[in-house]
């Protein structure tokens, strides 16, 4: 068995909004998948439609070699998931949660527990309704990560958690993909699947816009940059890699492919520099970009 | 005074916070009395039974546990006093218990409280602010209370009192809510200590006046001072000194335990949960057993108390109705014709049946609140299957209400055997009626599981069920309802044990019906969509 999600042709309504609209998804077995795609794009449908939670109008899912709707509660022995909203039962602590949810998967290691709850900085003896949302969204990842499974879900995972726990929580993912587990990782933030994930799909109004490896996608992967120069630019707009250029006086803002960016600096250093920040653009930036005229189109 | 500055912009939020919440408590507590004075003239139309009815009253135990001593039952004030002094003053109690928690302890649960306190409000305004919306709430209904009294034709001086008591005992009891608040990290917490004292103070009450010997119980209970006022019995003005002082006293406590706090700590620390899952939450219905054993324990606890209450009462229920006909045939109409004990049993009965659907309904939502409260998802992401979950959680409406039914023929079978010295007969027969009931229940909670499985946005119809259910069954007969009407209760069908002949045809139907309904309703869960 290759792929251990497969998905094509999936299609869900909600009444008359139509939420996924021949959505494709292929998850190779051992791979990290970064599911990338604006709020509201129909992540959370896919991933609930993948748990047996929804039930598909059209198309065909694979979960686990087997059909995650009949077959939910076998299928889920073989797997986790986190919630994008982490709701706890207000009267049973968290660590009376995670040992509930870890049994009901069918064990959890407990030296895998106490370690996550150290790294998380967690305190399990609190009850549900006093943790904030970063908390009750660590109670879900240690209940998570201390199962012995082979699937991964996890919905937005980091929404909530400060920098510090998110590169706790990368550092982890990164433990369980050694370990040979596949995870599936939906996220709206570009910075965190390109840290973590082998593949990217990337989802709009609940169908695939791109799917592919980060190296695939590195027309994603550009840099923006804003410079206050000493003299005129010259030569810029000359430059293969660099798009959208913008020049006012002494002033440019440019977009540059990453791995031109050392070639471009020097550019710009030979003219001289007064000011520079560069930023990575944000999803929605690039979807305005790259996907705005096929919205447009529709 | 910087210490309370902003508190009447805090009293105007609060009232505004509560414009939907508060108005009908007051217009309830505060019509009731009045309109009880208006049916006094019907139940005891005549001289003779109004002059016996404070001697057959105060004589039997279990009405003064119920309402509190009879002074003067001889004229309609009197009366009304006795019948829903006490009771009044409870409710009043809770809801400015409740009122004190959410404008104190709820806005710091919530950290509302820090966005108000970082404003131009002093340390104290949150706390003034409060009591003085539940001040106003008790004081609007004592006022309700009296005009609707004078209104309708009572003495004054005995309608002010009863005002007076009303408005006073509540501003005890915030005072009370206001110490809680101070205590407790938690609004739960809170409430829970402040209705605990409402409830003992009740409970010091009844025992107090049930028993004759210790009649000096009642005077530690500010329920107990409220019916001491005696209105329209030779009202005891004095007696209204010892609610201000407790008020006073109370509130200066609450006062000076406020400052020995950082906003959101309680004084009492909050005590925390097990660091790993007992080996018993493992499934989900050790998961169940955890989110409905609070619940069910209070209604087994409430369903046992008034088992023993009406048990108690049943042998006397000749002396209660009096002479008067219309109650006779209400009890009658009820719970069949032969004997009047009987007739009440039977009665008595079917009111628990209608009580204990209601505590199935609730349980039965209690999946809907899981479901769109999103803890639902994350537990059938693992290998809990779909059927599985529904059981766990039915296993406490079905055999929980079950239980209740139990409970409460046993009660009231013991009591009642007891009082007439025949324990091995009364209690197999009062179970028997109360057991009965299950059926119609399991109707109830089956169209409940129904509307959840097939169309989970109108759950709250399983309210309107038991509702109407109640509603058709206790008032349909006295209403003079056609039949046909009547017969949608599942109560209707009931047989009226034990004065009545026993017949399973339509039990057997009932739980036919039952059957369905939940068969219905788990096949639409197994196959819609959650979340």
């Amino acid at each position: 068995m290759d792929n251990a999600i497969s998905i094509s042709g999936l299609n869900k309504s909600f009444g008359s909004t139509k939420a996924l609209n021949g959505l494709d998804l292929q998850v190779a077995t051992g791979e990290v998948h970064g599911f990338l795609g604006p709020n509201g794009s129909g992540k959370s449908t896919t991933i609930r439609v993948l748990l047996g939670l929804l039930r598909a109008d059209a198309g065909s899912v694979r979960l686990l070699g087997g059909d995650p709707w009949r077959q939910a509660a076998d299928l889920h022995r073989r797997l986790a998931y986190v919630p994008g909203d982490v709701s706890l039962w207000p009267n049973l602590s968290g660590g009376e949660v995670i040992d509930l949810l870890g049994r009901l998967r069918g064990g959890l290691d407990q030296k895998r527990r106490r370690q996550l709850l150290e790294r998380f900085d967690l305190d399990p003896t609190k009850k549900g309704r006093t943790y904030s949302k970063g908390n009750r969204q660590k109670v879900a990842i240690v209940a998570a990560l201390a199962s012995d499974v082979e699937l991964l879900v996890l919905d937005e995972p980091t929404s909530g958690l400060d920098p510090l726990m998110e590169a706790t929580f990368q550092y982890a993912i990164q433990e369980e993909r050694e370990k040979g587990r596949t995870v599936l990782l939906s996220s709206h933030i570009l910075a965190e699947v390109e840290a973590l994930c082998d593949r990217v799909s990337i989802i709009r109004n609940g169908h695939n816009v791109e799917t592919g490896t980060l190296g695939d996608l590195r027309h994603l992967t550009r840099t923006s940059i804003t410079a206050e120069l000493a003299g005129h630019p010259n030569g810029l707009s000359s430059l293969a890699d660099v798009h959208d250029l913008k020049v006012e006086g002494n002033r440019v803002r440019f977009d540059v492919e990453t791995h031109s960016l050392d070639k471009v600096l020097r550019q710009l250093t030979d003219v001289g520099v007064r000011s520079l920040t560069s930023q990575p653009p944000t999803l929605e930036e690039l979807f305005l970009r790259h996907y705005s005229a096929e919205a447009s189109a529709k | 005074m910087s210490g309370v500055v902003g508190t009447r912009h805090l009293v105007r939020l609060a009232l505004r916070r509560d414009r939907v919440v508060l108005p009908p408590w007051i217009i309830v507590l505060g019509v009731i009395p009045a309109a009880t004075a208006g049916l006094y003239d019907q139940l005891y139309p005549d001289q003779a039974g109004r002059a016996s009815l404070t001697h057959a009253m105060s004589s039997n135990p279990s009405l003064s546990l119920l309402y509190g001593p009879a002074f003067d039952l001889s004229t309609a004030g009197g009366f009304t006093a006795w019948r829903y002094g006490s009771l009044i003053a409870l409710v009043m109690g809770l809801v400015c218990v409740f009122t004190v928690t959410r404008h104190t302890r709820q806005e710091e649960d919530t950290g509302r409280q820090e966005l108000l306190s970082s404003a131009v409000t002093g340390r104290y305004a949150s706390l003034t602010a409060a009591l003085i919306t539940a001040g106003l709430t008790a004081a609007a209904t004592g006022l309700v209370s009296a005009v609707a009294m004078i209104a309708a034709g009572l003495p004054p001086a005995g309608s002010i009192a009863f005002g007076l008591g009303i408005m006073l005992t509540g501003w005890v009891f915030s005072a009370i809510a206001a110490v809680s608040a101070q205590l407790a990290e938690y609004s739960r917490t809170a409430n829970g200590i402040a209705s605990a004292v409402v409830g003992a103070t009740f409970l010091l009450r009844a025992v107090g006046d049930a028993a004759s010997d210790l009649g000096w119980l009642s005077w530690l209970s500010p329920i107990g001072w409220a019916s001491q006022l005696r209105p329209f019995a030779g009202e005891r003005w004095w007696v209204l000194l010892l609610l201000l002082a407790a008020t006073g006293v109370l509130a200066a406590v609450a006062y000076r335990l406020l400052p020995r706090r950082d906003v959101g700590i309680g004084i009492l620390p909050a005590k925390p949960g097990p660091p790993v899952g007992a080996p018993g939450l493992r499934s989900p219905l050790g998961l169940a057993w955890r989110l409905h054993r609070g619940l069910l324990t209070g209604w087994l606890g409430g369903f046992a108390v008034m088992g023993a209450l009406f048990g108690s009462m049943a042998a006397g229920i000749g002396d209660v109705v009096g002479d008067s006909a219309q109650a006779k045939e209400m009890f009658q109409r009820l719970g069949g014709a032969s004997g009047m004990v009987d007739a009440f049993l039977a009665a008595i009965s079917s009111i628990y049946g209608m009580i204990a659907a209601m505590y199935a309904v609730q349980a039965t939502l209690r999946m809907r609140t899981e479901e769109t409260g999103i803890r639902l998802e994350p537990l059938l992401a693992t290998r809990v299957r779909r059927l599985r979950w529904v059981g766990s959680h039915l296993v406490f409406s079905l055999l929980g209400s079950a239980l209740l039914l139990v409970v409460a023929g046993v009660a009231t079978g013991l009591l009642h055997g007891l009082r007439v010295g025949y324990v091995s007969g009364q209690v197999p027969a009062v179970l028997g009626a109360a057991v009965a009931q299950i059926p119609a229940v399991w109707v109830v909670a089956g169209i409940a599981v129904l509307v959840f499985g097939a169309a989970p946005k109108y759950v709250m119809a399983g309210w309107s069920v038991a509702s109407l259910s109640l509603a058709l069954a206790l008032y349909g007969p006295v209403l003079q309802l056609p039949q046909i009407v009547v017969d949608f209760s599942p109560f209707a069908h009931v047989p009226k044990l034990p004065s009545a002949a026993f017949t399973a045809t339509p039990l057997l139907w009932l739980c036919l019906i039952a059957v369905v309904a939940l068969a219905a309703g788990l096949t639409g869960f197994r196959r819609r969509d959650v979340g």
